[in-house]
């Protein structure tokens, strides 16, 4: 079972909520995906400027593999107040640990109407009928 | 999807199977930079049972296939292969393909994705010419073996033929893994020394493993098409939709070695198109270098001075020249190595410099 302190998209980020603000990142699966399980294969994450106000949805960067480019969205509205510096340079933390260390941006939230998101229940059910 | 009688050997391996020209082959077993490596440096087993296989026999075959190939069909000694196309009237390819000449028979190897569109065009074609069209691609199946250690471990399984003796685009017969009568071919789609061997469905699983088992001490691994792309686009040979297409013609695409257009070949399907073309070209193929951090992708707009001038047709991560490359289609005169172009990159801009191919050559290092 995935983490259940977060939220999902069918498009494999997540976002945690704390207080008014939130942290997102993309998947295990999304990490898999993309890199079939090496982490070598990750190339690049292009990620947001701080202060940029995303709406419900918006892409905010794209990440890389050898083979693909997907988008990264986010799952609920508000302004970009942090990016995980650690990223750009170290990609591997993505495969390593996707849920902690491996957060992509910080937002200040401007809504915490969840009810369109996926719960964790709801995430692996969507995985499980994907299979 | 079809399936190669090798579906269930790559599932066992664990590869991540996708769906390509209607099969579903292995796109990688591990880590493509790695697999890409493991064939430049050891050796590296290729199931390629996906491509098409023809075989033309009857006594028109060669008048018959000299009119619908690019190259000189009849000049082809037996024995040899060449490179060569199928065009329609217009010029642009229907595909790119393998001749091998033999004494009675032409084998053809076509992509997967197109074999239909290659028997269809053939059977339109075969009106007034005495030839038979055997398609083989559900009894026959194809292996490779490619990188600086495949003679010496394919020797360990070969007998009755000298393989070290088998020049560059040659074929012979001979007994594989204890399978008689198999075809062997000096081919490849990576720029490393290598063979291309074809034999029958049954034997596949057999064949696969006991070229595995030969390897093994040399370090071959089992290699999917993603390690295959980047490695021909390293090596500068085309791919059929991106290189060329019903859009992109050979003379564009820098491949007149495979055009012949002496009067002794007669008229060709094709041939007026490409002569109009290459006395007038607009646009050709390049090659591409980044040090950003993008890998270029087929679509991605160039730019020059702010006017979009071209698109790229290929791209990979290349572990071999550490860079990513791709390829191009540039006009003619923004086309010289050593051009700065801006590629469009989902928005972003990235410079990219004009490289002349092939990037890689295994004998001009």
């Amino acid at each position: 079972m995935r983490p259940n302190d977060r939220h999902y998209l069918p498009s494999h980020e997540w976002i945690k909520i704390t207080g008014d603000t939130a942290l997102i990142g993309i998947t295990d699966f999304a990490v898999d995906e993309l890199s079939s399980g090496n982490e070598g294969d990750l190339v690049y994450c292009d990620l947001p400027e701080v202060g940029r106000t995303l709406e419900d949805g918006e892409t905010f960067g794209e990440i890389e593999s050898v083979k693909a480019v997907a988008d990264l969205n986010t799952p609920l509205a508000g302004e970009v107040v942090e990016i995980n510096p650690a990223i750009e340079d170290h990609l591997e933390i993505l495969s390593e640990d996707p849920w902690d260390r491996g957060w992509l941006i910080k937002i200040k939230l401007a809504t915490k109407d969840t009810s369109k998101l996926l719960d964790a229940e709801g995430y692996e059910a969507l995985l499980a009928s994907q299979n | 999807m079809r399936q190669t009688p090798l579906h269930d050997v790559h599932v066992r391996l664990g590869a991540k199977m996708v769906e390509f020209g209607g099969w579903h082959m292995p796109v990688q077993y591990g880590s493509i930079l790695d697999e890409t490596r493991c064939v430049r440096e050891r050796a590296g087993l290729f199931d390629l049972g996906h491509m098409g296989r023809i075989s033309i026999t009857g006594p028109d075959r060669v008048a018959w296939l000299d009119r619908l190939c690019t190259n000189y069909v009849e000049r082809i000694p037996d024995g040899s292969i060449r490179y060569t196309l199928m065009c329609r009237a217009d010029g642009n390819p229907i595909d790119d393909l393998l001749v091998y000449k033999g004494a009675d028979e032409v084998y053809l190897v076509v992509n997967a994705s197109n074999t239909d569109a290659v028997l269809a065009w053939m059977e339109e074609q075969r009106a007034g010419f005495d030839v038979e069209i055997d398609h083989r691609t559900s009894r026959e199946t194809m292996i490779a073996l490619q990188g600086p250690a495949a003679l010496e471990v394919l020797a360990t399984v070969t007998t009755d033929c000298d393989l070290g003796k088998l020049g560059y685009y040659k074929y012979t017969f001979g007994t594989v893994c204890g399978r008689a009568n198999t075809r062997i071919s000096r081919t490849g789609y990576t720029g490393e020394n290598g063979f291309e061997l074809y034999f029958p469905n049954a034997e596949a699983e057999g064949i696969w493993q006991a070229l595995a088992d030969a390897g093994a001490a040399a370090g071959v691994q089992p290699i999917g098409l993603g390690a295959r792309d980047t490695l021909r686009l390293e090596a500068g040979m085309p791919l059929y939709g991106h290189e060329i297409d019903a859009a992109h013609n050979p003379v564009e695409a820098d491949l007149g070695f495979a055009l012949s257009f002496v009067q002794e070949k007669g008229d060709w399907i094709g041939r007026d198109a490409l002569l109009a073309v290459r006395s007038a070209p607009t646009r050709k193929l390049v090659g591409l270098v980044t040090d950003g951090p993008r890998v270029p992708r087929q679509g991605y707009k160039l730019f020059h001075a702010d006017h979009e001038v071209g698109e790229v047709v290929s791209g990979a991560v290349s572990p071999t020249l550490n860079t990513n490359i791709g390829t191009a289609y540039v006009p003619t005169d923004l086309g010289n190595p050593g051009t700065e172009l801006q590629m469009d990159v989902r928005g972003k801009r990235q410079t990219v410099v004009l490289r002349e191919l092939p990037f890689y050559s295994r004998t001009r290092k």
